[in-house]
């Protein structure tokens, strides 16, 4: 039994963290430095030792339909995986980060209940403590977004409040509908009445959901607060928010219900490949025209979480695998460019990219990071983005759908320009005259955090090999396709 | 059926107030009306007619009750519902040291 502990250990941590640290870091870097790598070590276990098997907590002694139950599968894990790594490298980036804000201690807190929240979004079967946990996911990243306390932070942070409580009251109201027709809040129990009742319950429940996860995940037309959440944000949070948390609360949220718990209704995935496209491309045009960099980044993420909605919209294996795939890529990549662009800012004092220039020999280890990830975002081979985009082009031509083939491959040409142009700028061309010729320090654990996701950006491409793909990928995809195993295994028939 | 309608039309009024008030705190007001309609919904799907509260009392008979589920669901959501409105008011508080304004259209540092 496994999950619990991965919602209690960063419960405990923050917990402790308010508790003893005294206003001073150094205890609250020790406790959530061990109770991440721990997370990271239980969730790497229960994905390896999970395979396509599924196991369920029932919580305090209950069973299922009236208790809260916790459901370990191929997808949970992996997901769990994803957050947990993020996290690390996340945590490693902010010990000397963080250190240029005030009362760094309660950043720590704040960070231990947002992995929480997402851990607890991820594991648990039961629709309402999904909301429970959305909620202290949400929360703590209201928090950490106005955590630098400038005016555009609390700015970004008050429009990302306001509409994640609008997206969270429809959710409420989602689930207030499914539940007076089932009767019940059991995902998988719902699952199995659903599909005798009318088809019409679904359709709106799905579109209720859809705009409220839609808004979680930052599909266009559902994006606003993103760009400003995500780009005021200090860097590691940065982080964090564009590489998992859109994901766990979003896309994550999103397949779970869709498939596992609708089962795959074709409307709605004529659905997904629609916004899919059309936050695709839409995300990138707005990103070229991006002088700031972390705003540019933050409407990449829109453009690559299209990618990944439309993998999944395909709704073939190839597809799915596809979308799942790039989902765990995006979530490396994107994570790096945030740390690249965090060290561009600590260091030179400025967003802007025509601000900068020539920092390649100064600053060797960001610049060379920064190339393996934007060479990923773009998609060029051998790295991880090209293999997860070939997959999604092939399964969209295969799904006999050669248009979203199409704009998959002018999507990756723009974003590979819009690469082009942030690397031009901030680390080749000419050298600014004006700036400071003292930059700041970059400490080793931030070069750590840095190089440990470019590797992982060249190793985890190995995950196409066949050998590596059935035990990595392929149970991920089999509990997505398989809609009705879903049902059986939770409720153990 | 009139008073599911009149419960919608709260939740509209709600949506009504974000999209067109211009003060923060007139927003902060229309989330909560908002969020009231929607957990009147939640009671409204527990309720039903001529039925006692779920509570069993030694001497009285067991007759049909209310569900009791969505009250204690409701119960949580309202806990949630106030930790969201002291999180926005407290930033509401802030932008106004930044900016000496509650007004959003003259909130506008961040640009698209």
């Amino acid at each position: 039994m496994i999950l619990p502990f991965l919602i209690i250990i960063p419960l405990l941590a923050a917990f402790l963290i308010t508790l003893i640290s005294g206003g001073r870091d150094s205890w609250a870097i020790v406790f959530s430095i061990l109770a991440v790598i721990s997370l990271l070590a239980l969730s790497v276990f229960s994905f390896l030792s999970t395979g396509s098997q599924t196991f369920i907590y029932e919580m305090s002694g209950w069973k299922i339909p009236l208790t809260i139950c916790l459901v370990q599968d191929a997808l949970s894990t992996f997901m769990l995986v994803i957050v947990n790594l993020i996290a690390l490298t996340s945590l490693m980036f902010s010990v000397s980060y963080i250190r240029q804000y005030s009362a760094p201690w309660k950043y720590y807190a704040l960070f231990m209940l947002l992995i929480a929240g997402m851990n607890g979004v991820i594991a648990t079967g039961d629709i309402f403590n999904l909301f429970v946990f959305m909620e202290i996911a949400l929360f703590s990243a209201y928090a950490l977004v106005a955590f630098g306390g400038k005016a555009e932070e609390y700015e970004a942070s008050f429009k990302y409040a306001v509409m994640g409580s609008v997206s969270s009251t429809l959710i409420l109201l989602g689930i207030g509908i499914l539940y007076s027709a089932t009767s019940t809040l059991t995902m998988a129990k719902i699952a199995e009445i659903l599909p005798t009742l009318d088809v019409k319950l679904t359709y709106w429940v799905g579109a209720i959901f859809l705009a409220g996860f839609g808004l979680k995940a930052a599909i266009i037309p559902f994006h606003a607060w993103l760009p400003d959440a995500h780009s005021s944000a200090p860097a590691p949070i940065s982080a964090m928010l564009s590489g998992v948390f859109i994901k766990s609360l979003g896309v994550y949220v999103l397949i779970r219900l869709f498939f596992n718990v609708f089962g795959g209704v074709a409307v709605f995935n004529e659905v997904f490949l629609v916004i899919g496209a059309i936050s695709m491309i839409i995300g990138v045009f707005l990103a070229l025209g991006q002088w700031d960099i972390k705003r540019l980044l933050a409407y990449h993420s829109i453009s690559q979480i299209g990618y990944i909605i439309i993998g999944i919209g395909l709704a073939t294996n190839l597809g799915i695998l596809g979308g799942v795939f790039h989902l765990f890529n995006h979530a490396i990549f994107k994570a790096l460019l945030f740390y690249n662009a965090g060290v561009l800012e600590m260091t030179t004092g400025t967003r802007d990219l025509r601000q900068m220039g020539g920092l390649a020999k100064k600053l060797p280890t960001t610049s060379f990071t920064s190339m393996i990830a934007s060479l990923s975002i773009a998609g060029l081979p051998p790295f991880n983005g090209f293999f997860s985009k070939l997959i999604i082009f092939i399964a969209a031509i295969q799904a006999g759908r050669p248009v979203y083939a199409f704009l998959a491959g002018l999507g990756s040409l723009l974003t590979l320009a819009s690469f082009m142009k942030m690397q031009r700028y901030a680390f080749y061309g000419k050298e600014n005259k004006d700036a400071d010729k003292t930059l700041a320090k970059v400490s080793t654990a931030m070069k750590w955090a840095m190089i440990s996701l470019a590797v992982l950006c060249l190793l985890t491409s190995l995950m196409v090999i066949p050998g590596i793909r059935e035990l990595t990928l392929d149970p991920v995809v089999a509990v997505i396709m398989n809609k009705t195993g879903y049902i059986a295994e939770v409720l153990g028939r | 059926m009139v008073i599911y309608i009149l419960c919608f039309a709260l939740l509209l009024v709600g949506i009504y107030g974000i999209l067109t008030k211009r003060d923060l705190i007139k927003i902060i007001l229309s989330l909560g009306i908002m969020g009231y309609a929607v957990n009147l919904m939640f009671i409204l799907f527990a309720y039903k007619r001529g039925a006692g509260y779920a509570i069993l009392v030694k001497d009285k008979a067991v007759t049909a009750m209310v569900d009791p589920l969505p009250q204690a669901l409701i119960l949580t959501s309202i806990v949630i519902e106030l930790g969201i409105t002291a999180m926005l008011v407290a930033l509401a508080i802030r932008l106004f040291e930044k900016y000496k304004t509650f007004d959003i259209t003259k909130i506008r540092r961040l640009s698209g």
